[in-house]
């Protein structure tokens, strides 16, 4: 029985992927793939159909069920549109059965529910572990590379150092920001840390909280911490907030910053001896002319 | 008039940035300055922070206000089913905290925005309105 309903589907193939064809075309109007070009949707329908038929002629040719959920993930296009088309690929199949065979008895047609049932079962469940595992793979790589990114800390000179702060800080990152902080000031033996918040986008109540933590466990293990970076907004949702931060050094950038940690470590910039005669020069030479 | 507009689910850590982003979005369409945007997307930040630690999840809705004599502002419910406040006093007072924070979190949002109202029940959950006008 399941063989003849496999050779009724597969001699009638053309028209089931018409029918499949047109409830599909349907879908693209009414959610997801509205900005998509007609053209690519349908010949990717098309790869679709073949991918389903192909697998129901030779159960099990994973390679090629692997390729198209891979492709589905480059372009974008989302798990809906799998899983919507395997159903319709259901309904339409077995609704062509029960149209086109005669005298089928409620046996006949729980038997052709099954079979269908069974060529189905596994391409969804294929598509959609494929689906879903490049997509935990994504999120995972991009987790690592995140936090890769997220508490780095440059010794810019002997003695100073810098953290640069970028994006949203939550929980776990602050934790790894404080665990870096303080590693790092011992392993780079510094006197003055600067953080600086400049690409810090919201500065709320759990955010101050971190940084002030962070910047007394630094002053615990006898280093200075400069905040810098404290944009106007920022200065003013702090106030607002009520966040008391008297007891911290703060600079508005992270120039004036390193400025004071350089005052702090006993040190100034000076221009080289060469360039200083030539500029005491220019401005005798400059007044000289003024008279 | 209220325009009944976006709503932000809160369920996560890193559905409060989905919601302060939103927030700051909708002030910028409205025509707040940089320092009401900081202070309209901090006071979400607040509020959601305090659905994801207190209540777990919740919800954060936004209505963008047209009324004659002010010329416009944005109106922020938070609205969630967890334990509720039993001494609203007491949190809205500096430095009151129970997760061993700073405690300016809900004062703060009072002070950051314009208008403040608090309805509570203990077991039933929070519901904090509150709005900033565009001067």
């Amino acid at each position: 029985m399941d063989k003849k309903i496999k050779r009724i589907v597969l001699e009638h193939s053309d028209q089931i992927v018409q029918m499949w064809m047109d409830n599909v075309s349907e879908l693209k109007d009414e959610n997801y793939t509205t900005n998509i070009g007609d053209e690519l949707y349908e010949n990717t329908n098309r790869e679709f159909v073949n991918v389903i038929f192909k697998s129901i002629q030779n159960q099990g040719s994973s390679e090629e069920v692997e390729r198209f959920s891979e492709k589905i993930i480059n372009l974008g296009w989302p798990l809906s549109y799998i899983t919507d088309g395997l159903q319709i690929f259901r309904r339409v199949t077995v609704d062509y059965i029960l149209t086109n065979t005669e005298d089928m008895d409620t046996e006949a047609i729980k038997v052709a529910f099954q079979s269908v049932d069974d060529w189905i079962e596994p391409i969804i469940r294929q598509l959609v572990n494929e689906y879903t595992g490049n997509w935990e793979n994504i999120v995972s790589l991009q987790r690592v590379a995140l936090q890769e990114l997220s508490a780095p800390l440059i010794p810019v000179m002997d003695g100073i150092t810098i953290m640069p702060l970028i994006g949203t800080i939550d929980t776990e990152r602050a934790k790894l920001i404080m665990e870096n902080l303080l590693q790092g000031t011992i392993n780079h033996n510094s006197e003055v840390v600067l953080i600086d918040i400049t690409g810090v986008p919201v500065v709320d109540t759990m955010v101050a909280h971190h940084i002030i933590q962070a910047a007394e466990a630094v002053h615990l293990i006898g280093a200075k911490c400069i905040l810098v970076g404290i944009r106007p907004e920022i200065a003013q949702t702090i106030v607002n907030l009520g966040i008391d931060l008297s007891d911290f050094s703060t600079k508005s950038s992270l120039k004036k910053g390193f400025t004071s940690a350089l005052e702090i470590t006993n040190r100034k910039v000076v221009p080289l001896e060469g360039q200083a005669k030539e500029e005491k020069l220019r401005h005798i030479l400059s007044s000289a002319r003024g008279e | 008039m209220m325009n009944p507009q976006s709503c932000v689910k809160i369920q996560k850590e890193w559905d409060i940035v989905g919601a302060r982003q939103l927030g700051r979005e909708l002030a910028k369409e409205i025509g707040f300055g940089t320092v009401d945007q900081a202070r309209i997307a901090t006071a979400i930040s607040e509020l959601a922070r305090n659905i994801y630690l207190y209540a777990n999840h919740g919800e954060i809705r936004y209505e963008i206000i047209q009324v004659p004599e002010h010329k416009a502002g944005l109106c922020l419910i938070a609205e969630d089913e967890g334990p509720g406040i039993s001494d609203i006093s007491q949190v809205m007072k500096d430095g009151y905290t129970t997760s061993g924070g700073l405690g300016a979190g809900l004062p703060g949002v009072k002070r950051l925005m314009d208008e403040f109202e608090i309805h509570t029940e203990v077991e039933r959950g929070t519901r904090i309105r509150t709005i900033k006008w565009l001067r």
